[in-house]
């Protein structure tokens, strides 16, 4: 450690820190551990789903009330699902992955000793991890967690008489997310700020990398949207707590007629969706952004189209914030509506389908260099146009009648945005783990944890496409009422025995992460010969990322292979850093 | 005492990566020549088993999909659904092997050089300006179809039926000779007036319920049916799926729907799909030692509504009009029912 910085004790230091730096890697290790729970329980709840009422031990030992003889209770089936699903959108994709590299990134690629607060990061993680520990609480009461569905539909999670969990687990579930808006708000605040105002001498915005970018523009939409879950959160409280009908009305439910009147469950869904739909992009964004940088720096070549990038990020983003209704087609709200939503859904095929191009051509002619992290970007943009495809259904409102909530819809949302965000999460941690922690990860334990990851991924969710489209609902705790559905009880073993693949491989992946810490060979400098500012400060962090004065900057950040009228490097190699002055007679690009 | 022993299981295997881990070589972390040239070639393993699971999954699911739509409405559907598959199945194909084989053919070699290629506004344009153009067909086909489902308001002499759900059954009523349904509110729900219907009213008189034991709903083929969703207690979902139809069911307000069943359930019986998809699930549950299953049009609940979602259904009979009238003239009336009770 260098020692022209204040003196710092294990708990500044360590706990409450309010250096960048260590507030990114207690993100990400607490996004891990939110990551391996709700990974956990989808393991769990495959096996219920691929043999119906079959006792499992490892049910027996792990739902303890919830489970009668191994054999997990319907309650306790939807509970696992709906905390599988909000742990892994909030929790792991939310905060365990823009939390974790908006708060490396940011100051190091634009050049900034550090956020523009430090003390508001610092309360941005600490308001996150009260939250999990929540969330984490929520699972052991006695009703059992939370089981309206990751969305939460009143009047099912507002009423304690309609399912168990919408007692103390739901009201649990609430706090943690209020909790939880209030650490991602602060957060992106800061990101926001950080990008305006302390970008170095030089880092002008068109210069930014494109994962500034992709944070930056996250950033705005969380700003933009979480508020609004944030009030439907609270006038859900309200009508659970005080009697209020924000969203209840006419229910006669146990035998009686429950005093509300006039609420509607549809308004709880169009502010639920408000966020719900822009989440998708605060999930997705950042993955994005990683994998231009990722697949730039080991094609050894520019990216394609860095304006057009840019410009498809804030369209998708723009989009993002007008397309909420296209989860509500069904909903009971009016059809003229539903003809809008279609329209502004559809369109965002169009800068979706520019990015994937954008990345196909970045690989064309490149020298391609084969890292774990380059194959986790690629396996993200073959996920991403598997699962963006199938958007086109259900984006499509007459289509989407038919398949709404089924199996399709979960095979969709998972490629498009589950395993295309956590492939882009491996790719950021395979790829900057050298800044995070000064060692480099094993790259032949990364190349089994990507093809079996690629191989279950697909295993799991391309075939359920097809259970969808035989009508089969989802969040069914079993289909055996059905006989209609007895011809896809196989293919959901099949779906089961892949999951589980995918979910031991993740194993590979913790060991590397664990022990590369402590036993992982020492980082170079620049291990990947990288353009961006984050591998011009020294391997060894220190308060303020850079020793001296901070860089300037005089070139954007994709000089990869740039050559000379004679096809020679004009810097002599295949990058230039940011850094580095333009020479007499070169081109800015 | 379990959980320790799983946990005790999953000490052990961190453990055995440990030592695993020692054996491996933690000094290997870039790739080399050698490791982009295996990968490489693995992006072109892989995408063969890509492919083969999508064929396969295409060919060989084929018979697990709905058989066509059993309503006039849903023609379109089907054939919106189609168009759009095949598109995206087209360029899924396409765009798979572009980006596998480029991960193959342009893997890294030391005397290699990248090509600085930044931007091509033409290339650019090509591919914002395709999608829009193919967009344009699907969104207008779309919305066309769309509006041609839901605007019930040109339906000619629609049957009328109201379908009310709640934790965890379905029931349905028929809005009678008048066919004008009868008010309907929580508030009046007592004994066997289930469905909560203001006997006040003078449309209610007539309406015709469906008996609450194992209750089945008629649908006459030919005629547009208007369907009236009401919730009891929490959210539901109509789901028809095939009739190509859904709706959601909202506690304190009325959603509809329509369509016109244009084949009987012995008709789709021996409709050619149906009689393979049967057969194959004939096969299993003779197996597995169960009664064999019979084609029936199915109504189930699609929004998460409790513990007992999974077994929220109705059963659905579609029958000629003649038939149906028979029927429906056997049904006693409210009025008659609750003034007998």
């Amino acid at each position: 450690m260098s020692d022209h910085h204040h003196k710092e004790t294990f708990v500044t230091k360590y706990i409450f820190s309010q250096d960048h730096k260590m507030i990114s890697k207690q993100f990400l290790v607490t996004g891990i551990f939110m990551g391996v729970i709700g990974v956990f329980m989808s393991m769990l709840f495959r096996l219920q789903i691929a043999w119906p009422e079959k006792s499992f031990t490892i049910i027996e030992a792990f739902l303890g009330p919830h489970q009668t003889d191994g054999v997990m209770n319907p309650d306790m089936y939807l509970a696992l699902v709906t905390i599988h699903g909000t742990i892994m959108v909030f929790f792991v994709l939310t905060a365990g992955l823009s939390g974790t590299f908006s708060n490396l990134l940011i100051p190091l690629q634009i050049g900034a000793r550090d956020m523009a607060s430090g003390f508001l990061n610092m309360i941005s993680y600490w308001l996150f991890f009260i939250s999990s520990v929540v969330m984490v609480i929520s699972l052991f009461v006695e009703a059992g967690p939370a089981s309206a569905g990751w969305t939460i539909y009143p009047p099912l999670s507002a009423l304690p008489q309609a399912i168990p969990g919408s007692g103390a687990g739901m009201t649990l579930w609430l706090v943690s997310m209020a909790i939880f808006i209030a650490s991602s708000l602060i957060g992106s605040l800061n990101y926001i700020v950080t990008i305006f105002n302390l970008r170095t001498k030089g880092m002008k915005m068109t210069r930014m990398p494109l994962t500034m970018w992709a944070f930056f523009i996250t950033a705005i939409i969380g700003v933009v949207s979480f508020p609004v879950l944030l009030s439907a959160v609270l006038l859900l409280i309200f009508d659970r707590s005080f009697g209020t009908s924000f969203f209840l009305s006419d229910i006669f439910i146990q035998g009686e007629v429950l005093h509300y009147q006039g609420g509607s469950p549809v308004l709880f869904e169009h502010l639920f969706w408000f966020l719900g739909h822009p989440e998708v992009y605060i999930v997705l964004l950042p993955a994005l952004g990683i994998t231009s940088e990722i697949i730039a720096t080991n094609s050894r070549k520019p990216i394609f189209g860095y304006r057009a990038m840019i410009g498809s990020i804030m369209a998708i983003a723009f989009l993002s914030t007008i397309v909420w209704g296209h989860h509500m087609f069904i909903s009971g709200m009016n059809p003229f509506l539903g003809s809008v939503f279609t329209f502004t859904t559809l369109l965002i095929a169009i800068p979706s389908a520019v990015k994937a191009f954008n990345y196909i051509t970045t690989l064309w002619k490149g020298n391609l260099q084969l890292n774990p992290a380059m194959l986790f970007s690629i396996g993200l943009v073959s996920t991403f146009v598997t699962g963006g495809l199938t958007g086109l259904v259900l984006g499509d409102s007459a289509l989407d009648i038919n398949v709404h909530d089924t199996y399709f819809v979960v095979a969709h949302f998972h490629l498009v945005m589950g395993v295309s965000a956590i492939l882009g999460m491996f790719a950021g941690v395979y790829h900057w783990f050298p800044k995070m922690y000064g060692k480099m990860m094993n790259k032949t334990l990364g190349y089994w944890h990507f093809w079996l990851t690629m191989i279950a991924a697909y295993g799991v969710f391309f075939p359920m496409h097809f259970i969808g489209l035989a009508g089969l609902p989802r969040r069914y705790y079993t289909n055996t009422n059905f006989p209609m559905f007895d011809d896809v009880a196989d293919i959901n073993v099949v779906i089961t025995l892949f999951a589980i693949l995918g979910g031991v491989a993740q194993l590979l992946f913790l060991a590397n992460f664990f022990i590369s810490i402590y036993r992982g060979k020492k980082a170079e400098q620049n291990p990947w010969k990288s353009n961006t500012l984050e591998w011009t400060t020294p391997v060894e962090h220190i308060h303020g990322n850079w020793p001296g004065k901070i860089p300037e900057v005089h070139r954007w950040a994709y000089d990869y292979s740039k050559v000379d009228e004679d096809g020679e490097y004009i810097h002599g190699e295949d990058f230039v850093l940011q850094t580095t002055p333009l020479k007499d007679g070169e081109d800015p690009s | 005492m379990l959980a320790l022993f799983y946990i005790f299981i999953a000490v052990a295997i961190g453990v055995s990566f440990w030592q695993i881990t020692r054996i491996l070589n933690f000094r290997s972390v870039i790739a080399t020549d050698k490791d982009n040239d295996t990968q490489g070639k693995l992006f072109l393993w892989f995408s063969a088993f890509l492919y083969a699971m999508m064929i396969y999954c295409l060919i060989f699911m084929n018979v697990l999909m709905l058989p066509e739509s059993a309503s006039i409405e849903g023609e379109h559907d089907d054939n919106l659904f189609n168009i759009t598959f095949i598109l995206i199945g087209v360029v899924q194909f396409i765009m798979q092997f572009v980006l596998f084989y480029f991960a193959y053919k342009y893997r890294g070699k030391k005397e290699n050089k990248a090509l600085f290629y930044a931007d091509s506004h033409k290339l650019e344009a090509i591919w914002t300006i395709t999608p829009a153009v193919v967009l344009v067909v699907l969104i207008g086909y779309g919305l066309w179809q769309w509006n041609n489902i839901m605007d019930l308001s040109d339906a000619k002499d629609p049957l009328i039926i109201e379908v009310y759900s709640k934790q965890f059954q379905w029931e349905a009523r028929y809005a009678g000779d008048d066919n004008a349904l009868g008010r309907g509110n929580v508030n009046y729900i007592k004994g066997t007036n289930t469905m909560g219907v203001d006997m006040s009213d003078l449309n209610a008189q007539d309406d015709k319920q469906l008996s609450a034991v194992e209750p089945i709903m008629y649908l006459p083929k030919g005629r547009k049916i208007v369907f009236k969703f009401r919730s009891q207690d929490v959210l539901h979902s109509a789901y028809m799926p095939h009739f190509r139809a859904q709706m959601n069911c909202v506690p304190g307000m009325v959603t509809e729907f329509g369509f016109t069943p244009k084949f009987t359930t012995e008709e789709m019986r021996v409709q050619s799909e149906v009689v393979a998809k049967t057969a194959v699930i004939n096969k299993i549950r003779k197996e597995k030692g169960e009664e064999p299953y019979e084609f029936d049009f199915i109504l189930l609940c699609n929004k998460i509504c409790g513990a007992s979602h999974y077994g929220m259904q109705m059963k659905i009979v579609v029958v000629e009009q003649e038939e149906f009238n028979k029927w429906y003239s056997e049904q006693p009336t409210l009025g008659e029912n609750l003034a007998i009770k």
